[in-house]
């Protein structure tokens, strides 16, 4: 038997795949943004930070790399529910990918900021730089731009993990392509539109990570050498 | 609404032994189509390198979630039918063989050039080349980063749970639509994740450490 | 005259000491790496401290800035107590500059910035303000058109000459060197010799930690020879090389080292 594949559902539907589309961008985008912010803080902690902090920051950490997205996203959504809060589908998935991101920056980023050599700090601190400068200054930049093919390739990870937002029911292109495919009945060419826009955002992805970095690390943009 | 009680416990318990079976079906599947896809993507061929890469970037840009909802309802539309835990072992391992592909193709590539070049001079061909001199140095680098990776197989396998696979976080779904104690059971979920994970974790670490002694 | 090992030639208080050491002692772990060191620096001094590697000269310096920990004793700077405090060491840092063996530029800023960050940050001053120090102080070094490069682009002796700018253009009361010319080529380590010169004549009051002997004796008008973690004989340059009072300073000189 052969099967025929049939996309004329596209004719009608085509907006919902570019809404879902767009919904995953704003969730992710969002997500990874704030997780980058709170991944980058618990780095600084962790390396920084006294004895409580770093082994809080390592807790959080472990907790989160070794249990699945899923089951997080099930807990801040169901869980925060029944405690009498209820937040949306959407900001619960923010909630979630924002924890999930921001413990694996906190790994990469920590790995950055222990490369930065002690001499580095010394001289920052014989020119009078308070500590804060000199995280800032001295050593997030070099660190983030040692360590940025990995951020981005996990922040890219993330992007396509967010599909797992659509089974507590966020509208995003997972979300809408179970929709179509239970209205329409043609999951196989649902399904392998929606591979194919999520492989198009990956891509889209790495090309404005890789365009971020050219604006953030000049010094690379110009001599395009290694730290 | 039924109270979460010890059979509740139990029945969540239980359900991990689905979780492992699935995530060794995915890796050991995963193993052999990536081993082929490593070797295809260092080997002679262009046209082997191009399909392996090609392949490579298409699953890893693509859902996990989106892979098994291809071979769950896709195939059956195609005509195969498929249980649960056949439908979720083939789309993690076409999942887990891209990465693994690309991890091991690292490892291979970071045996350094000379140790082809000596073994060619022994006159070694390159089938021995492979079998004695490069694979068995690439193994050795390539165990810590191998176990850290599956710890991300046991996490993936979660997902099976939406083609209605009854493995842990399914079973965590079960009995919380008949309990309604989401808290409590979802953190027993995370906890028994977290109890087969970390000693994954702790031991990449602790082999990645020994190899870099080693060196 | 026979020397008690303490550097008391030298540690003679005096007034107008802008550096005081007293009796510091530093352990690293079980070693005791300087044991009992006192010395004092006028201002406008050049002093050179010298010494095979292992006699702590390296590590006096440090703790003069407070990189190291003293566990007995005393250092002030410009009438700041190292080691006193957070607040103190701000003044410390406004007060006190230093210069690195391995340079320490920052590589993902320019030249200029390098220059213009703890200026900014630190001293408060406009951008423009800044740029107008950075410019003066390189071209003091001999860098002027080097302003928009990175670090990289640079020969280690350009580097140090900037790390010196860098440091001089916070306007410091001291300058400390540690080695700075120990990475560099001979040809290099001359260009950074001259600037450190041109300073010296200028009147700025600095401390080097150094292997170059015959720079020491040419510009140094202080000498301190530090063995075992003492000050083991000190005193002006002239005086300590034509005369040396103890066997293992002339074993010192004789070898070149």
């Amino acid at each position: 038997m052969a099967y025929k594949f049939n996309f004329s559902f596209l004719a009608d539907r085509w907006p919902a795949f570019l809404e879902g589309a767009w919904l995953t961008v704003q969730l992710t985008v969002t997500s990874i943004a704030l997780g980058f912010l709170v991944g980058t803080i618990c780095a600084v902690l962790r390396v920084y930070g006294n004895g409580l902090t770093r082994r809080i920051v390592g807790a959080y950490v472990e907790i989160i790399r070794n249990t699945p997205l899923l089951v997080q996203m099930f807990i801040v959504y169901f869980g925060i529910a029944s405690l009498g809060v209820k937040l949306s589908a959407e900001v619960s998935a923010v909630i979630a990918l924002v924890i999930n991101a921001g413990a694996y920056t906190t790994e990469i980023m920590r790995a950055g900021i222990e490369s930065i050599s002690k001499t580095q700090l010394e001289a920052a601190d014989c020119l009078g730089l308070s500590r804060f400068d000199t995280i800032v200054h001295v050593v997030l930049l070099p660190a983030m731009e040692r360590v940025y093919p990995a951020l981005s390739s996990q922040f890219v990870l993330l992007m396509l993990a967010s599909s797992v937002t659509s089974q507590i029911s966020a509208e995003e292109l997972t979300a809408v392509a179970n929709v179509i495919q239970s209205d329409t009945y043609r999951s196989f060419e649902v399904y392998l539109i929606v591979a194919a826009l999520y492989i198009s955002l990956s891509f889209v992805y790495r090309f404005l990570f890789t365009l971020t970095g050219m604006i953030l690390f000049v010094r690379r943009r110009k001599l395009g050498t290694a730290l | 609404m039924i109270q979460f009680g010890p059979a509740h416990v139990i029945y969540i318990l239980e359900a991990v032994r689905w979780t492992v079976v699935l995530s060794l079906v995915a890796f050991a599947g995963g193993a052999v189509l990536g081993l082929l896809l490593a070797l295809a993507r260092v080997s002679r061929s262009i046209l082997l390198r191009a399909f392996s890469a090609a392949y490579i970037q298409t699953v890893q840009g693509t859902p996990l979630l989106i892979l098994l909802f291809l071979a769950y309802f896709g195939l059956s539309l195609l005509g195969y039918r498929l249980a649960p835990l056949v439908a979720a072992g083939l789309a993690l391992t076409l999942y887990v063989g891209a990465f693994l592909g690309e991890i091991w193709r690292g490892c291979i590539q970071a045996v350094p050039r000379t140790q082809w070049e000596a073994s060619d001079c022994l006159g070694l061909n390159r089938f021995q080349q492979y079998a004695y001199i490069i694979l068995p140095q690439a193994i050795r680098i390539a165990t810590p980063p191998t176990v850290g990776f599956m710890v991300q197989v046991v996490k993936n396998t979660s997902l099976a749970s939406v083609i209605g696979f009854v493995e842990l976080t399914r079973a965590g779904q079960i009995v919380n639509n008949s309990t309604f104690q989401p808290l409590m059971v979802f953190i027993l979920v995370a906890a028994l994740y977290f109890a087969i994970c970390y000693p994954l974790s702790v031991a990449s670490r602790a082999l990645e450490r020994k190899l870099n002694v080693a060196r | 005259m026979a020397f008690d090992a303490n550097g008391a030639v030298l540690a003679e208080p005096q007034g107008d000491a802008v550096v005081k050491v007293r009796d510091v002692v530093k352990f690293f772990g079980q070693l005791k790496v300087l044991d009992g060191v006192s010395l004092d620096v006028k201002a406008g001094d050049m002093v050179a401290i010298i010494g095979r590697s292992g006699s702590g000269k390296s590590t006096l310096l440090r703790c003069m800035n407070g990189l190291e920990d003293i566990q007995e004793g005393k250092i002030v700077i410009c009438g700041h107590e190292v080691g006193y405090g957070q607040s103190n060491r701000a003044d410390l840092r406004r007060d006190v500059g230093m210069v690195f063996q391995s340079y320490n530029l920052f590589p993902h800023l320019t030249v200029q910035r390098n220059i213009t960050l703890a200026l900014t940050l630190v001293k408060k001053k406009s951008k423009a303000e800044a740029q107008r120090l950075a410019e003066q102080v390189l071209d003091q070094v001999g860098l002027a058109d080097k302003m928009l490069s990175y670090p990289e682009q640079l020969s280690g002796g350009q580097q140090q000459r900037v790390a010196i700018a860098r440091s001089l253009a916070l306007s410091p009361q001291v300058m400390l060197f540690d080695e700075v010319t120990s990475a560099l080529d001979p040809e290099l380590t001359v260009e950074v010799l001259r600037v450190m010169e041109d300073l010296a004549k200028g009147g700025m009051t600095m401390i080097l930690v150094t292997h170059e002997m015959a720079f020491a004796q040419r510009v140094a008008n202080q000498v301190v020879f530090m063995h075992k973690g003492k000050v083991w004989e000190a005193g002006p340059t002239r005086e300590l090389f034509s005369s040396p009072k103890t066997s293992e300073f002339a074993q010192f000189i004789g070898t070149g080292l």
